[in-house]
């Protein structure tokens, strides 16, 4: 019964997107109040209807009611009831569903939060929102529907896939839906805009928090499925240039071009025309990247359901409203008023800078994901973007510290760096001790980490000046910095951010030390850093649905105690698959990394032991980033006093 | 004397600075420098069965036949070279992580750097344009030729 | 013409689309590598007879006539799945079929041969699977076409199915049989 609700909840939930994509666009053209008011309480029905079919299949789940076929397909009554739960999003069919959800979730805060947008627009911000919704409730209802029965129903499901078995699932996709999903209010709003005919700063101002909040999930999405694949996947790499990690990043660098480049619309009234194309793009590469992982046309390992036909038909999507969205710009765009002029060095001409270098990086990404499309006989992997995209984005955060000091429309650079002196000396400091650090490691790394230094002495540079750190008496500074506008707070904080991920990149990859050994109860192995394990053995265990083979080993750090480390082999009976657990001891500078191997013909059972310096670094620097773009949305300058638009343009009586 | 194995053990540090996630302990080469080649062509390999690894990274047996083989060949003594040329006769470009550099591929090689100068070519234009686009008014043109009488008369 | 740079990403994305559908429509597997050895002539190999048995096969026993080699195991399922399609083009059709046993128990093999069949001309066993890396194999199975003259004209990864058979490989067999 709850199942077939589900289903009705679902197809109510189509027609009230149908009712919210028409209704209020034809009521804004005729400025009709009764119509467009019609949007606001068709987004919120819409958003309880998927609840209540989310709802639904979580309790299928939960109930393990296997005469539904995705449960029975991706369950079993065995399982752990966190993984229970997850699991409703661990495959297409219910990923589609919280795609759908968090679609509906952000036209209701919309609807909710948007008091201060004018009737007009908001009315045609959540007719596109619903328009979205339409597309992707018809994709899921015609091809992807996860209240589907089995008749007979199966005694027990088959089990989900155990690499997803994890606490990571639980957060990961929902994270990275929040930021993908998000980018479509960027794109509802731009669309909007274009069909008003205007853009202007108060219109940057309302888009800005909700890209900020798509972006900073996006980010702590991302962070998390590396963390995920870093611990799951048994090998202590953290990034794979793998086609889906591809599709998450793209957004993500477009989204953060997008947020720089909406910053001039807002304070200077320029690069309009940039921005709407921008917020397009992004939206797109979520569209691009969520096709990419259902469609089958690529390999990955993050690959759903390999399924031509839904690839065609979110191919399908994808060219009707990114392409309506580029049709619209081709007619709309060239009429939008030109905006204020800049010198070439200002704070206008970073942004610029900031956006094509991250745009062609971006592209760049693309190229290489889709190149073994055009090509069969090439394949493109990590040494492709090191090459390309690491080049493209060193300069990003150079310029990076230099663009926040640069005044508007005409900056003095030679000012700026001799602000930036201190910042300067410290790089140079910390570049040194890395080199001396290392004698004889590669010369990247103190380069490397010349550049995160810069990063965060930069953010501390931007703080330092606003307060006027040292020019005038201390506490001065410190109630200065109480009153800074919290997004100059955000903007260092995500910068700095930025730098501390990136040293965990660097030390991590140029200055890991890996022992690889064959091991016999008793015997003990120094690793780096002080750090050396000893072997214990191996006995074999169980799990509530599968049996282990689980090592036990004590690390030690200079020869005392410090932790008990137990990675293991599991078999997966129902599945049918091996996994290893890693074990990992992390500290504030580095991990210990262990797993085990295969027992050798002689008992000796293979172990492989890393030291990954820095790496935690990698997720903290992202959290901080996340936390600066928190920061700056509550702001309230965000929230309240957003200038309305002159009244006078609003009383235009209708014909 | 002593020196000979400092240099291969710091070879070795050098070499495994990405570490390889699958290579089993018994599979490595006595030799520190073979192996440390060994270790950085492995990582330009791709796993044919896997999604996205490279030999070095993978479990399967396909990578650790095909790591076997390198190590063999090298320990054959050939150079870096000749092992990426035994792999991908047999398997092709595809096998490569690194594309090759080839007619088929100077877009993907050469793209970005055509797209970056493409970009700051149409920044540029467009002020360009922008700046001719804007032409005085009547009002501003007398304005300026008052101004200019102004600074002519002594 | 001012307008052109503003249609720019319309037509891009028209453009790709419709190049994409094409690759989705035309049912390409992706995890499908093209031989690298196509129009080259067999590397040479030689191989040992399974134990009991005189055969064994070698790159030499292979020209004349065109000629099918299947690579299989008796661990691997879709060998299982693609076994009657051999079989068919093997004992009804009349087509030379040789064989390359990959990394497999010889004694496993033998019954596994027993218990589905064995349409094979001749079968060596590649234990370490040195010669079918040599071949540029990288699964089981896989079946080559070779030519009168002994090169590789087609090579097909994963189970042959009858379709295949009847779009590709019959009349590749017909064309080069002339």
């Amino acid at each position: 019964m709850i199942p077939e609700i589900g289903h009705y909840a679902l197809v109510l939930a189509l027609l009230l997107a149908v009712v919210q994509a028409t209704l209020p666009l034809w009521g804004a053209a005729r400025h009709h109040v009764g119509l467009m008011a019609i949007a606001e309480p068709a987004a919120m029905l819409q958003l309880a209807a998927i609840l209540i079919a989310f709802v639904a299949l979580t309790w299928a789940y939960v109930a393990s009611d296997f005469s539904v076929a995705v449960v029975a397909g991706n369950s079993h009554s065995a399982k752990p009831m966190l993984y229970k739960v997850t699991g409703v999003w661990g495959n297409h069919e219910g990923s589609m569903l919280l795609w759908v959800l968090i679609l509906a979730l952000f036209g209701a805060a919309v609807a909710q939060f948007g008091s201060n947008l004018p009737p007009t627009l908001k009315a045609r911000v959540l007719a596109v929102q619903g328009t979205i919704g339409v597309g992707f409730l018809a994709f899921i209802l015609l091809t992807s529907n996860p209240f589907l029965r089995l008749d007979p129903a199966p005694l027990d499901g088959q089990d989900m896939n155990p690499l997803l078995q994890d606490p990571g699932l639980a957060i990961h996709p929902p994270f990275l839906y929040l930021g993908y999903v998000g980018f479509s209010m960027a794109f509802s709003f731009a669309v909007a805009a274009l069909i008003e005919g205007q853009v202007d700063p108060a219109w940057a101002r309302w888009v800005r928090p909700w890209t900020l909040a798509a972006w900073s999930f996006l980010t702590i999405g991302i962070a998390l499925g590396s963390y995920w694949s870093y611990y799951e996947l048994g090998w202590g790499g953290w990034w794979f240039w793998d086609p889906v990690e591809n599709a998450s990043l793209m957004p993500w660098m477009a989204g953060t071009a997008l947020l720089h480049s909406a910053l001039v619309v807002e304070k200077r009234d320029a690069l309009k025309s940039w921005t709407i194309l921008l917020a397009f793009l992004t939206f797109g590469l979520s569209l691009v990247g969520t096709f990419l992982v259902r469609s089958g046309i690529i390999i990955s390992v993050h690959a759903f359901a390999v399924d031509p036909a839904r690839g065609v038909f979110i191919l399908l999507l994808l060219a009707i409203m990114i392409g309506g969205a580029f049709a619209l710009y081709a007619i709309r765009a060239p009429r939008l008023k030109l905006g204020g002029f800049f010198a070439p060095v200002s704070r206008e001409g970073a942004l610029v800078l900031n956006n094509l270098l991250i745009c062609t990086a971006t592209v760049t990404v693309f190229t290489g994901t889709l190149y073994p499309l055009l090509d069969e006989t090439v394949s493109v992997g990590a040494p492709y973007y090191k090459l390309t995209f690491v080049p493209l984005m060193a300069p990003v955060v150079a310029a990076m510290v230099i663009a926040p000091l640069l005044a508007w429309k005409r900056g003095d650079l030679l000012g700026v760096l001799g602000r930036l002196k201190f910042a300067a000396v410290g790089t140079i400091i910390v570049m040194l001790a890395a080199l001396w650090l290392r004698v004889g490691g590669p010369v990247l790394a103190p380069i490397g980490i010349a550049f995160g230094a810069w990063a965060i002495l930069g953010a501390a540079t931007q703080i330092a000046e606003r307060v006027r750190l040292f020019r005038i008496p201390l506490s001065d500074s410190l109630s200065r910095a109480a009153g800074l506008p919290r997004s100059a707070w955000g903007t260092a904080f995500a910068h700095a951010g930025l730098g501390v991920a990136l040293l965990g990149m660097i030390a991590s990859s140029f200055w890991s030390t890996e022992r690889l050994e064959l091991a016999k109860p008793g015997d003990r192995f120094d690793i780096a850093a002080g750090y050396s394990v000893e072997f214990d053995g191996v006995h074999v265990t169980e799990g509530p649905n599968y049996e282990a083979r689980k090592g036990a080993l004590k690390l030690y750090h200079d020869d005392s105690l410090v932790a008990h480390l137990a990675p293991e082999k599991r078999f997966y009976p129902v599945a049918r698959m091996r996994t290893s657990e890693v074990a990992i001891h992390t500290t504030a500078i580095g991990d210990i990394y262990a797993a085990l191997g295969e027992q050798q013909a002689d008992g000796r059972w293979s172990l492989r032991l890393y030291h990954h310096p820095l790496v935690p670094w990698i997720w903290g620097g992202a959290l901080i980033m996340a936390f600066g773009g928190a920061l700056s949305l509550s702001d309230r300058r965000l929230r309240v006093g957003v200038p309305r638009r002159a009244v006078a343009r609003a009383v235009r009586s209708p014909a | 004397m002593i020196w000979r194995p400092a240099l291969a053990a710091l070879l070795l540090a050098l070499a495994l600075a990405a570490a390889a996630g699958a290579v089993e302990p018994e599979e490595q080469l006595a030799d520190p420098a073979l192996e440390a080649r060994a270790r950085e062509i492995g990582q330009e390999l791709r796993c044919l069965v896997c999604q996205n690894q490279s030999i070095d990274d993978s479990d399967a047996d396909l990578a650790r036949d095909l790591r076997r083989i390198v190590r063999e060949r090298l320990t054959a003594g050939d150079t870096d070279d000749q092992v990426m040329a035994f792999v991908t006769a047999r398997y092709g470009d595809y096998v490569l992580l690194r594309p090759p550099l080839r007619a088929g591929t100077l877009a993907l090689w050469f793209g970005p750097v055509v797209l970056l100068v493409a970009g700051i070519a149409a920044i540029m234009l467009r002020r360009r344009r922008r700046v001719a686009a804007e032409p005085f008014s009547a009002e501003e043109d007398r304005r300026l030729a008052q101004l200019l009488d102004h600074e002519k008369a002594p | 013409m001012r307008r052109l740079p503003f249609l720019l990403p319309l037509l891009l994305l028209a453009a790709m689309a419709v190049w994409i559908c094409g690759l989705l429509l035309s049912g390409r597997d992706p995890h499908a590598l093209p031989s690298a050895l196509i129009d080259k002539p067999l590397p040479a190999f030689a191989l040992a007879a399974l134990p009991g048995r005189s055969d064994g096969v070698a790159s030499t026993d292979f020209g004349g006539k065109p000629m099918l080699l299947n690579v299989f195991a008796s661990w691997c399922v879709p060998c299982l799945t693609e076994h009657p399609v051999i079989t068919k083009l093997g004992q009804e059709d009349g087509i030379p079929v040789l064989a390359i046993n990959y990394k497999d128990n010889p004694a496993d093999a033998l019954a596994w041969l027993r218990r589905n069949g064995d349409p094979y001309l001749r079968i060596g066993a590649d234990a370490d699977g040195r010669t079918a890396i040599n071949l540029g194999v990288y699964g089981v199975p896989e079946t080559f076409v070779i030519d009168k003259a002994g090169r590789i004209r087609y090579r097909h990864p994963g189970p042959l199915t009858p379709d295949l058979v009847d779009t590709e490989i019959r009349p590749l067999l017909a064309e080069l049989a002339k």
